[in-house]
């Protein structure tokens, strides 16, 4: 292995609002995004520490990669103190509102212009904003790579790539020759501390490499939100709509009725067969106390 | 005869997710969701089954109605493979063109989705927790966003099929049906079948494991209102029947009625259950705010001005004792095993 060429990886990465401190607008119904501090997705830090762990074993060179506003530029910075070799930050107007169809592939253009002999892609396995887990997979079709999603632990040998997973109520090894993708979940690869120290280096040394549209040889028409097959009609706060069912009367009465109305529901998350009709039984009506 | 020539039959596709019980009750759930849309704009609801010798969920899925069931039944398609599966689908849905395609938000929907998306170039919404017809025949896509503090309505107004993951668990499905009847169309596994790039060396089933309660599909919280250690305790029963986690305020910590380990809030443990269960809680913001993405909140209080009765989906105003009692007998009398 000493003689082959060193990995090079492609880490891709996504700012995100602080869920905690969502701020929201409850006069407009809206969502404060650029009053929300950004910070870097959790899975896709945990995605970038498992670049770096294989750097440390093999040897590798890290790109990280962002699609995002200029301000995403900190997340960039803070994937170089944590130890990437390079970062480039793909951003244009032009490109906002895009689904994950189009985000996909404006990535893959992306990495075919600016990385295109990658060995490995790595991703988090999902954002904690919009939750789709669906760019990965997709970036890897664009590119039409083998691809797993979900991987909790990665051993790179030679050119073969072999995956631990969880997926459903399975424990899954997986194997795939590189040039692949991986999605990494957040049950390994718990992300190294960076200390402020190393932070402010990085935000002091200045090599964030820019790049817009016309850069990656795309064309309006393309990207952004014009180019994506979804649209958004509405967006509304959750506990602004919340039922709020109120239930009187004896616990008994009570919980007939939560089953009567919930009993999917709960079936479906204890995956447990329930009894549907069970009002007719009159055995021990009695209430405790 | 030419007017269907025209407009072809519109179909909405279901994809028979059957590798465990849990998995496959999400695809009853959303054929019955498909027989409550199909009316509004015409359409037959389908189930797509791919495996080795499935024909026991193609008549579970046409008792739980699906009209049609397009099945590829071979020995090579005996382990669930996303790349073969994909393959399949691709085809399957270029020659038949269902109006709307919809998967389980299992682990392995959400993974197989994006990608037929991908090559069918249409739009996805990711984990929804509604779907309707709208007056132009669109489906209306409601999806959870930002740890569930949003809610997003979507819809894909050209591109085919309307492609959605779903939450388990959002949708009743049909009670069996013996007597329904369906068309069975078996599709041919062509001898071209591209070998998967992804090899599975080895996959077994999890043991049963010790589920942490920050992992837990459902979790029970209790606070003071449960009245006395012993009531408290009780808790652990209704948990032990629901394959719950039990969780407790700080109160409840300090008075010894529950463990450390327990504590939900400040200093304890952040949770994100799908339901949860809060029981004689108040609802003080340190403990509230370790609570995300919980689509049920169900809380027991006998007073129904508490901060957590009035942040509940469900709020029972009934002392949280007697209720977790009378929750407990009803868990015993329901449970088929």
């Amino acid at each position: 292995m000493m003689d082959s060429p060193m990995l090079k990886l492609v880490v891709c990465v996504k700012q995100v609002p602080m869920v905690s401190e969502l701020p929201w607008d409850s006069k407009t119904g809206t969502l404060k995004r650029n009053m929300a501090e950004g910070m870097m997705n959790p899975a896709c830090k945990h995605a970038l520490e498992a670049a770096l762990e294989i750097k440390n074993s093999h040897g590798a060179h890290i790109t990280t990669l962002s699609m995002g506003p200029p301000m995403a530029e900190e997340i960039l910075r803070e994937s170089l103190a944590m130890g990437a070799d390079r970062s480039i930050l793909l951003t244009d107007p032009r490109m906002a509102g895009a689904d994950t169809l189009i985000t996909s592939y404006t990535l893959a253009h992306a990495i075919a212009k600016e990385c295109p002999d990658f060995d490995l892609i790595l991703c988090g396995c999902q954002t904690s904003d919009s939750e789709t887990a669906q760019v990965g997979p997709q970036l890897a079709e664009e590119l039409d790579i083998p691809a797993v999603a979900y991987v909790k632990q990665v051993e790179i040998a030679g050119r073969r790539v072999r995956m631990q997973r969880e997926s459903d109520d399975f424990l899954e090894t997986l194997e795939m020759d590189m040039p692949g993708l991986i999605t990494v979940s957040t049950a390994g690869y718990p992300p190294r501390y960076v200390s402020l120290c190393g932070l402010q280096l990085a935000f002091e040394a200045g090599d964030i490499v820019r790049r817009s549209m016309d850069d990656i040889g795309l064309e309006s028409a393309d990207v952004g939100m014009q180019a994506s097959p979804t649209r958004i009609l509405d967006v509304y706060s959750s506990i602004a709509r919340k039922k709020n069912i109120v239930l009187k009367g004896t616990p008994k009465k009570s919980v007939e009725t939560l089953f009567d109305q919930f009993g999917d529901k709960l079936s479906g998350v204890m995956a447990k067969d329930l009894k549907t009709h069970d009002h007719d039984r009159n055995d021990d009506d009695r209430e405790d106390e | 005869m030419t007017e269907k020539m025209n407009k072809p039959g519109q179909r909405i596709c279901v994809f028979g997710d059957y590798r465990n019980y849990f998995q496959n009750r999400v695809t009853l759930q959303l054929l019955a969701r498909a027989r409550e849309l199909a009316p509004a704009i015409g359409a037959e609801v389908c189930a797509v089954v791919f495996g080795s010798q499935v024909s026991e969920y193609v008549c579970e899925y046409i008792a739980h109605g699906a009209q049609t069931v397009y099945v590829a039944d071979d020995p090579v398609l005996k382990d669930y493979c996303v790349e073969t599966y994909l393959f399949l689908a691709e085809h399957l849905i270029r020659q038949y063109r269902p109006d709307i395609f919809l998967i389980g938000a299992t682990d392995f929907g959400r993974e197989f989705a994006p990608r037929v998306a991908k090559r069918l170039k249409t739009g996805l919404t990711a984990d929804c927790i509604g779907l309707e017809i709208n007056a132009d025949g669109l489906l209306v896509q409601t999806a959870p966003s930002f740890g569930g503090n949003l809610i997003a309505t979507i819809i894909t107004p050209e591109k085919r099929p309307q492609m959605a993951t779903v939450r388990p668990g959002t949708f009743k499905e049909l009670p069996h049906n013996d007597a329904a009847a369906g068309r069975i169309v078996s599709i041919p596994v062509p001898s071209d079948l591209p070998i998967p790039r992804v090899r599975l060396v080895h996959s077994e089933r999890k043991p049963p494991r010790e589920q942490r309660i920050e992992d837990a599909g459902i979790v029970i919280c209790g606070g003071r209102g449960m009245g006395s250690r012993t009531k408290f305790k009780k808790l652990f029963e209704m948990a032990r029947l629901m394959g719950a986690e039990v969780g407790a305020t700080r109160p409840v910590v300090h008075s010894h009625w529950a463990d450390h380990d327990c504590l939900v809030g400040q200093a304890g443990k952040n949770i994100h259950p799908r339901i949860l269960f809060s029981l004689g809680v108040s609802g003080a913001i340190q403990h509230t705010a370790a609570i995300h993405d919980a689509d049920l909140i169900i809380a027991i209080n006998k007073n129904p001005n508490a901060a957590m009765m009035k942040m509940a989906d469900v709020a029972i105003v009934a002392d949280a004792g007697q209720f977790c009692s009378a929750m407990i007998r009803e868990l015993k009398n329901r449970i088929r095993e």
